[in-house]
């Protein structure tokens, strides 16, 4: 993990899932803008992923448990696509919510993956 | 009621169900994880965590399903998760050795931002609602 991408992660996960929520409340049905903000959130999974396969050989390992890291990363991958298929299929605010909820998940996700990378003795 | 859609699961039941279902997947997946790596360190609380992800598993099924057998064991996991978040929350703030800081319920769930205390309150909320709402049950 390299800790600047961690905080741009973060940073924008948070972003996203702030402002779907508070759409959702606002009556917002799932848009582009939720439903794109989401995938960016995925896509910087994506690199995430890419980035923790590679580090390890470049010298960059995780100070805490690999195995731990990597079962929060797989499941972190796997909760946009279900909150975005669900904002596809049901098309009402609750879904805008749930988008936001899915980011703000991924949020809290990532820091504690980077929490095991970097500052877990275990 | 028309609709063949579960009661529990319309509206802003939806979101709570997107919750369970996080919840779900965390506890479930970090106490298997728990279990796998270092049960001698506290084997009575990361079975109880894992007993807790899947009573996260049984509300969330349980709150998509309709009908009165499936609100009532709705009903019955998330005053079981109330209880246990208060009670697993209190023994660890006293026996720390027993219920280390790294399982769903300890200290009342601040590793996961008190989702588990906040979520059988609002799960309970809503239960009540949907039974308001349809005046039946």
């Amino acid at each position: 993990m390299v800790e600047w991408f961690v905080w741009v992660q973060v940073v924008i996960a948070v972003l996203a899932g702030t402002a779907a929520v508070i759409a959702g409340f606002a009556k917002v049905t799932p848009n582009d803008y939720s439903l794109g903000a989401t995938l960016l959130v995925e896509a910087l999974l994506i690199v995430q992923l890419v980035m923790a396969i590679v580090a390890p050989f470049l010298g960059n390992v995780a100070t805490g448990s690999a195995l731990e890291f990597w079962i929060y990363l797989v499941s972190a991958i796997l909760i946009p696509p279900a909150a975005v298929m669900w904002g596809l299929i049901e098309r009402n605010r609750w879904s805008t919510v749930i988008l936001g909820v899915a980011c703000l998940s991924i949020a809290v996700m990532v820091y504690r993956m980077s929490q095991i990378w970097f500052v877990q003795l275990a | 009621m028309t609709s063949t859609r579960s009661s529990t699961a319309s509206g802003i039941g939806r979101v709570l169900i997107a919750v369970y279902a996080v919840m779900a997947l965390g506890a479930t997946a970090r106490s298997l994880f728990q279990i796998a790596t270092k049960f001698d360190e506290a084997p009575f609380a990361y079975l109880l965590s894992a007993v807790a992800g899947l009573v996260y598993i049984v509300a969330t099924v349980a709150l998509i399903r309709s009908g009165r057998t499936w609100y009532r064991v709705a009903v019955v996991a998330i005053v079981f998760e109330l209880v246990g978040v208060i009670t697993v929350g209190t023994l660890s703030l006293v026996d720390a050795v027993l219920f280390p800081a790294d399982t769903v319920w300890s200290a009342f769930g601040a590793g996961y931002l008190f989702i588990p205390l906040a979520l059988p309150v609002l799960g309970l909320i809503w239960l009540y609602r949907v039974r308001i709402a349809e005046g039946r049950r």
